[in-house]
């Protein structure tokens, strides 16, 4: 066989709609109703306040260590629309917007924050799997997940997040590929926010895009400007549409910008430069929103006041019932099998036995009754 | 009443599920058109169709990963691990996930699936197909870990870690795979995962094992009969977790005397569990000090040389003696 070239379909598609200056391609706009661009905004402007007041919350000792999710709530607010409520949503930790939007109550998200598994027990009803750590593991349940809706016949799909660093993990690249060969229902969005903890995005692979890996598993890949709801929004909606019509997953890259600090364990000037900072500010995805919405005769400051007061005492009476939470200390053994084995039980005696010595048993009753409603409204 | 290899009883036991749950699925690498390499899924896929049983690409991890995803929408998969020192690609999504799913999301997502992993050696295999790393996945909390050691059990319990509603890591004795036959029943039969057994009852000294090692270890038992006038009592585990401890105490308050015998190697390993709570629960019944017969603490050799590295009759008789005669 001769030396010669074999010709690949390499391209990625690309999609801005919404400029910084509030500007919108009128032929791409996906139109979408002034009541839901209202209720997205909201969404947008919740998501940004409640980062603030977690990373308050954090400074003041009242949760843990806290990853902020500033400036990136469209990449995950786009999808959330987009999806249908009973579709699969597979986060990975900065998609807060998208998982209140989608109903989790926002105190859940702070008991996460805030050291208590039921900050990860999904509410009922929803086809939602909690936050996940172990960067990129999250891929594979997510193929899992959509390749099951693939075999049991149902037309829901699974739109799943990863982050730009998670693009390097063994799990990243056979989720995918495995979603692929399945032809599973899956949208994968990368949340490229240019940096992991220290590393940037170009230290992560010398791929020009995230969006071609698409290409090497066969796949459509798209690479849209994840700060602009509106393209976010069209790109996914498009996406879910060819999964559902069983044309098998899309990988998504969302180019977006941690604005902020990779959790409030670190300092990013250490790494990272204020004018590169400086640079992304303006692309904002909420300041750009506001503009669009001022611009349409949707918002205006006293209705976005309006709004802001509303969501503040959402927030502080999320905050009010986070901190009311009392959890039961004996749970874990509850979930550990679903009938506790004996040598648990054994240890479980063992652990009544130390609470009743160290005084805990008293403070630890009741605390049952006081577990969160795991039901949610109707959306 | 059919009499059977452990090869057939785990392919049968296979066949009983998927016949009887639309929502059990096999999963892994050749297991469909191959019918796996050591023919366990043999006639399934025919059966069954490929949705059913699913030739997976070379991927260990995403084999566990998407098996968690597909238990989240309700389906049962049986994964199959070519060889279990393969299973490790698989660790990660295993502790991550698989085992703390239920805990993490309060009961809500559980995984009720099963990773078949065919383990030990003795069977001339190359590099990375011998070892015996059971104690591996039992020390993560929120996975069970059985151990068939005969074709009756192995059909058994095969069905049992099924539909378990739990994560179970099923270790299967290549070595038992065609060494032997047994009666099996016609109708599916379930064992309790968590219940050992009396194989041999006997007063002298309780000898503990589980998996391939029984073999020696009821060939022991016969030489300590016909030679030195020992009668032991043998206990096959089945399942390290959960450990069925009871009847151990039983056996060792009874007998006063016990050897451990596995393949894995010592440090940390099995016995060394089982030991510490003879010692927590029995100490004052035990008239002599505890022997373990296990691997060494080294990587099995190359199969040329691997036979004197692992348990056999001689060193169990050895050890039981020594034990009898304290």
């Amino acid at each position: 066989m001769p030396r010669g070239k074999i010709k690949l379909e390499n391209y990625v598609e690309s999609l801005s709609i919404l400029e910084p200056n509030g500007n919108v391609d009128a032929k791409l706009d996906p139109k979408i109703s002034d009541k839901d661009l209202l209720k997205l905004f909201r969404a947008m402007l919740l998501g940004r306040r409640y980062d603030e007041r977690m990373l308050r919350l954090q400074r003041q000792g009242r949760i843990g260590t806290y990853g902020p999710a500033l400036g990136q709530e469209a990449a995950s607010l786009g999808p959330a629309f987009a999806m249908r409520q009973d579709d699969w949503f597979v986060p990975s930790f900065r998609e807060p917007s998208a998982m209140i939007y989608r109903g989790w109550p926002i105190e859940k998200l702070m008991l996460w924050w805030g050291g208590n598994e039921e900050g990860a027990s999904p509410p009922e009803g929803l086809r939602d799997l909690p936050i996940c750590v172990p960067v990129a593991s999250q891929v594979q349940y997510g193929a899992g997940i959509a390749w099951g809706c693939k075999l049991r016949k149902e037309d829901h799909v699974c739109v799943t997040f990863v982050g730009d660093g998670g693009t390097s993990e063994g799990d990243f690249h056979e989720g995918l590929n495995c979603a692929a060969t399945f032809g599973a229902p899956m949208v994968l969005i990368v949340q490229n926010n240019h940096w992991a903890i220290s590393l940037p995005r170009d230290k992560q692979t010398v791929s020009q895009t995230l969006a071609q890996k698409a290409i090497a598993y066969g796949i459509n890949g798209i690479q849209v400007d994840g700060n602009d709801i509106l393209a976010m929004v069209v790109a996914t909606r498009e996406a879910i549409d060819k999964a559902r019509e069983g044309e098998g997953p899309t990988l998504i890259e969302a180019v977006t910008y941690r604005l902020g600090v990779h959790t409030t364990a670190d300092d990013p000037k250490k790494y990272r430069s204020e004018e590169e900072v400086e640079h992304w500010k303006p692309k904002d995805p909420l300041a750009r929103f506001w503009k669009y919405m001022k611009k349409k005769g949707l918002l205006d400051e006293k209705s976005r006041d309006a709004l802001e007061e509303e969501i503040s005492a959402e927030i502080s009476a999320a905050v009010a019932r986070a901190e009311a939470f009392k959890p039961d200390l004996t749970e874990p053994f509850y979930h550990c099998f679903e009938e506790m084995p004996n040598h648990l039980r054994a240890q479980y005696a063992e652990f009544q036995a130390y609470l009743d010595s160290a005084g805990m048993s008293e403070s630890n009753s009741g605390a049952e009754d006081q577990q969160l409603s795991r039901n949610i409204e109707a959306y | 009443m059919a009499q059977m290899n452990m090869a057939k009883a785990l392919n049968l036991a296979l066949r009983e599920a998927l016949d009887e749950d639309e929502s059990t699925m096999i999963m892994g690498q050749d297991v469909g058109q191959d019918e796996g390499v050591f023919r366990i899924t043999e006639g399934l896929l025919k059966d069954f169709g490929p949705d059913r049983v699913v030739d997976f690409p070379v991927a260990e991890s995403a084999i566990v990963g998407l098996a968690i995803g597909l238990c989240c929408t309700g389906l049962k998969p049986i994964c199959e691990m070519q060889f279990s020192g393969f299973g490790y690609h698989g660790f990660h999504q295993i502790e991550s996930h698989a085992s703390r799913f239920r805990n993490r999301t309060r009961g809500r997502f559980t995984c009720p699936m099963v990773v078949r992993m065919p383990y030990g050696g003795g069977i001339r295999a190359i590099e990375h197909h011998s070892e015996s790393r059971e104690a591996i996945w039992a020390h993560l909390p929120g996975l069970k870990v059985v151990i068939p050691s005969g074709p009756r059990n192995a059909r058994a319990l095969l069905r049992a870690s099924i539909f378990d509603p739990d994560p179970v890591m099923f270790y299967e004795p290549k070595a038992c795979y065609r060494a032997f036959k047994e009666e099996v029943p016609d109708k599916p039969e379930t064992l309790e995962i968590g219940k050992a057994e009396i194989v041999r009852e006997g007063r002298d000294v309780t000898i503990i094992s589980y998996g391939a090692s029984m073999r020696l270890v009821l060939e022991a038992a016969d030489e300590l009969e016909d030679e030195h006038d020992i009668d032991a009592e043998l206990i096959d585990l089945l399942s390290l977790v959960p450990m069925d401890t009871e009847l151990i105490m039983e056996s060792v308050r009874k007998t006063g005397r016990c050897v451990v015998v596995h393949e894995a190697p010592r440090n940390c390993g099995p016995a060394a569990e089982i030991i510490s709570r003879i010692v927590e629960d029995s100490l004052l019944y035990l008239e002599a000090p505890i022997e373990r017969v296990t691997g060494y603490d080294l990587v099995l050799p190359f199969f040329n040389i691997e036979r004197p590295y692992m348990p056999d009759a001689q060193k169990v008789v050895t050890a039981a003696r020594k034990v009898v005669s304290f």
